[in-house]
């Protein structure tokens, strides 16, 4: 700031007079510089139409009531208060909870066994493991669920061949007890690639050096991982977990287009995100639907904040 | 009135609350007022429409629409039909509704099926058409498909094709097991019975539980679980008729007789042509789907009028829809008159027809030549002589809810749980009755039920 208004300044005032009184009628300090907003204009311009404005209109919505008769009314805070008590999307809320919890740190654990086995070099071809792990990230997400989809198929699916081979109904991917579990294997399958080129990525910008003066003090190969790498890869696992929250929270590809086939198990407020989607697209309760996926926001924003406070408290140490 | 309402509320909104909060209302304000062309007409204008020409869009997902929009062009040169597969119903739905809900981007005429009618007609996005004189067309259609497009007194759409219900079931299987073809429920279930003991792996049909096909049945039955009068709505899933079917129903679901294939699915289709589902209770528009979608059962099935519960023939609509003129319109004279022609017009009746549509014109369902068709899918039979029947047999007195497109949506999340845990239906029932009762009075409905 100060190297500015110095720059602006024709005739710089001599280190003296800095402390001193400013110069009658001109006001260095006070004067604003709009070069800086030319280069972050363009940028700001389009952060305010697609970030900001969409939430302010999304929070304007849900300080509102339209109905089908009677027109639209401003209700203040009762559409927040109406979701506090709705037990369908409390229901699906934990639903993405209970799914977070079981299948992110399943999804994490086995990225992480991936990408330490590519890089400990004993594994041949590593080069192939690693595209081919990565390979279901690149097939788009509906064609994978739709693929998942007929796999899973109860009457003529993979399922279906296995149970007339075992010769009863072992695998049941589409029932109540098991929908969650049949999503959970298709976002993992989805996402372990990822995940590893993320540790992949950390495990890479580890100097050799620390590696050579771990065997020059003896360190075994899972002495290496516990004292080197792990810790290294701290900062690439809280950022793979935040990911994996928000993803778990916005949960809506695999159940939206797995429904046709399972469409009394996953219900239309199978996930915060198809209640919001639902809510406004066939319920036309555009005003609900935004307080709803306002309320999922701030849910998620929250968690993953604390997830990254803990994560980082612990880097310090 | 809800122009008013909506503007104070953005003044109200803008003045109480911060600069940022004034973008997003800004935005709000941006979306156009409802209503463009309410212009009133006449017979006159449609003519004078046509010989000025113009550009229209037309969104539909029928087979034929092609077809009928190339002749329509032939007939009047100076007019450009665009014709936009939009997707099919609810897909359609969704799109048609945000454009209203946006004020633009609606086409000019658009296929509705009847059951979203109301919907559509209740928040005031469809052109009376009687403004144009087409409500003297009433003569030409069958009564019950009329009755659909006419709502509150208002003309809103015309009738392309109807569905009148009967039963369809793959004769090959049916002779296999010895079993003759049902005229009572009572004589379907036993079939379903002798069947599944038969060969496990042999259902009667499949049901998942489908909204479309529940209403349907029920208004077979003799239900009118939905009663309407403008905004006062009683919804009585508990009726006579609704609880008729849904203990016949209960029969099939708690003995397993309904195998659990979701209809419309890549399985179902497989399911119709190798007989794992034997039948099928369905709208008249079916044998068109049977011929492109299951050519494996050529000469398999057969169409019988639908059982009923005493034996006395009796059927209900199942589907079926026409096509309305937005308000939006630019050219609402050119767009209804392009509607006219679409839905009376020998020539696109003819073609309509011909890619498998079952007419709802009082005209074609006459015909010698109609009625004698015979249908080398199913065997040589004359099925048009039972499905005209059927559409003879419908029931009047059907009304569909003024939101019955989001009734529909929410079918699986509750008598759906019925179907799931092969529980009673009744009690499915009751708890869509509990969610559409609410929702219509959230939605400034007076809903009794």
């Amino acid at each position: 700031m100060t190297t500015l208004s110095k720059l602006d300044a024709p005739a710089a005032p001599s280190p003296s007079k800095v402390h001193g009184a400013p110069t009658p009628g001109r006001k260095v300090k006070a004067r604003l510089d709009w070069r800086g907003w030319a280069f972050v204009g363009p940028f700001m311009a389009v952060f305010v139409l697609v970030f900001i404005a969409p939430i302010v209109y999304a929070v304007y919505l849900s300080l509102f009531r339209e109905q089908l008769m009677g027109g639209n009314a401003f209700v203040g805070l009762e559409n927040f208060g109406e979701v506090f008590t709705d037990t369908q999307f409390w229901e699906s809320f934990l639903r993405v909870l209970l799914f977070l919890v079981v299948q992110v740190p399943i999804m994490l654990l086995m990225a992480l066994a991936a990408a330490l086995a590519i890089d400990s070099a004993r594994l041949h071809v590593a080069g192939f493991f690693r595209i081919v792990i990565f390979l279901p990230y690149a097939v788009p997400g509906v064609v994978a669920v739709l693929m998942w989809g007929f796999i899973y198929g109860g009457n003529f699916g993979l399922a279906a061949n296995i149970n007339d081979l075992l010769g009863f109904e072992a695998i049941t991917p589409f029932a109540r007890e098991w929908i969650l579990a049949s999503i959970g294997n298709i976002v993992t399958w989805e996402f372990v690639g990822y995940n590893m080129l993320i540790f992949y990525a950390a495990l890479r910008t580890i100097p050799t050096e620390l590696y050579e003066a771990a065997e020059l003090d003896g360190a075994g190969p899972f002495r290496v991982i516990t004292g080197i790498k792990i810790p290294a890869l701290r900062g690439a696992i809280v950022i793979s977990t935040i990911f994996s929250i928000i993803g778990s929270f916005q949960l809506f590809n695999e159940p939206n287009i797995l429904k046709p086939l399972a469409p009394n198990i996953i219900t239309t407020f199978f996930t915060p995100n198809m209640y919001a989607y639902n809510l406004s697209f066939s319920g036309q309760q555009y005003n609900y639907s935004a307080t709803v996926a306002i309320v999922m926001g701030l849910i998620t924003a929250v968690i993953a904040y604390v997830v990254q406070l803990r994560g980082s408290r612990k880097e310090e140490r | 009135m809800t122009t008013k309402r909506s503007r104070s509320g953005f003044r109200r909104i803008a003045t109480a609350v911060v600069t940022v909060a004034a973008l997003g209302g800004a935005l709000v304000a941006c979306a156009p007022q409802a209503g463009a062309g309410t212009a009133e007409g006449s017979a006159s204008d449609l003519e004078a429409a046509l010989e000025a020409g113009g550009t229209i869009t037309y969104w539909s997902w029928t087979p034929s629409a092609e077809a009928q929009v190339a002749a329509f062009e032939k007939a009047y040169p100076k007019v450009d039909v665009k014709l936009v597969n939009a997707g099919t119903n609810t897909e359609e739905y969704t799109k048609l509704q945000n454009a209203i809900k946006a004020g633009s981007g609606a086409p000019d005429v658009a296929q509705i099926e009847y059951y979203a009618m109301p919907q559509f007609a209740l928040s005031d996005s469809l052109l009376d058409l009687s403004a144009y004189g087409l409500d003297e067309l009433e003569d030409q259609y069958t009564a019950s498909t009329w009755g659909s497009v006419n709502i509150d007194g208002k003309l809103y759409g015309l009738p392309q094709d109807s569905g009148p219900m009967a039963l369809f079931y793959n004769a090959t299987v049916f002779d296999q097991f010895g079993i003759a073809v049902p005229t009572t429920w009572d004589e379907y279930i036993a079939a379903g019975e002798q069947l599944h003991a038969a060969d496990p792996t042999k259902y009667i049909t499949s049901d998942t539980g489908d909204s479309g096909f529940a209403t349907s049945m029920i208004w077979q039955a003799g239900g009118h679980p939905f009663d309407v009068d403008g905004a006062d709505i009683t919804v009585d899933l508990a009726d006579e008729g609704s609880a008729k079917w849904a203990d016949t129903w209960n029969q099939l679901l708690e003995k397993d007789l309904l195998s659990d294939i979701p209809g419309w699915s890549d399985e179902w289709f497989k399911g119709l042509g190798d007989g794992t589902i034997a039948s099928l209770v369905v709208g008249a528009w079916m044998p068109g789907v049977l011929e492109s979608s299951v050519p494996d059962a050529a000469g398999d099935w057969r169409v019988a009028p639908i059982p009923t519960y005493d034996g006395e023939p009796v059927s209900a609509e199942n589907g079926g829809g026409g096509q309305a003129v937005l308000k939006q319109s630019k050219n609402p004279a050119l767009a209804a008159a392009f509607l006219e022609w679409l839905n009376s017009d020998p020539e696109s009746i003819k073609i309509f027809g011909e890619s498998g549509g079952f007419p709802s014109t009082v005209a074609e369902l006459e015909s010698e030549d109609f009625v004698n068709q015979e249908s080398e899918y199913f065997g040589g039979q004359k099925i048009n002589e039972v499905l005209t029947q059927a559409a003879s047999d419908v029931l009047p007195g059907w009304s569909y809810l003024p939101y019955q497109v989001y009734a529909n949506s929410i079918f699986g999340d509750t008598v759906g749980q019925a179907y799931a845990n092969k529980s009673d239906l009744n009690a499915g029932l009751a708890t869509w009755q509990k969610q559409l009762v609410d929702y219509g009075n959230e939605q400034g409905f007076d809903v009794k039920g």
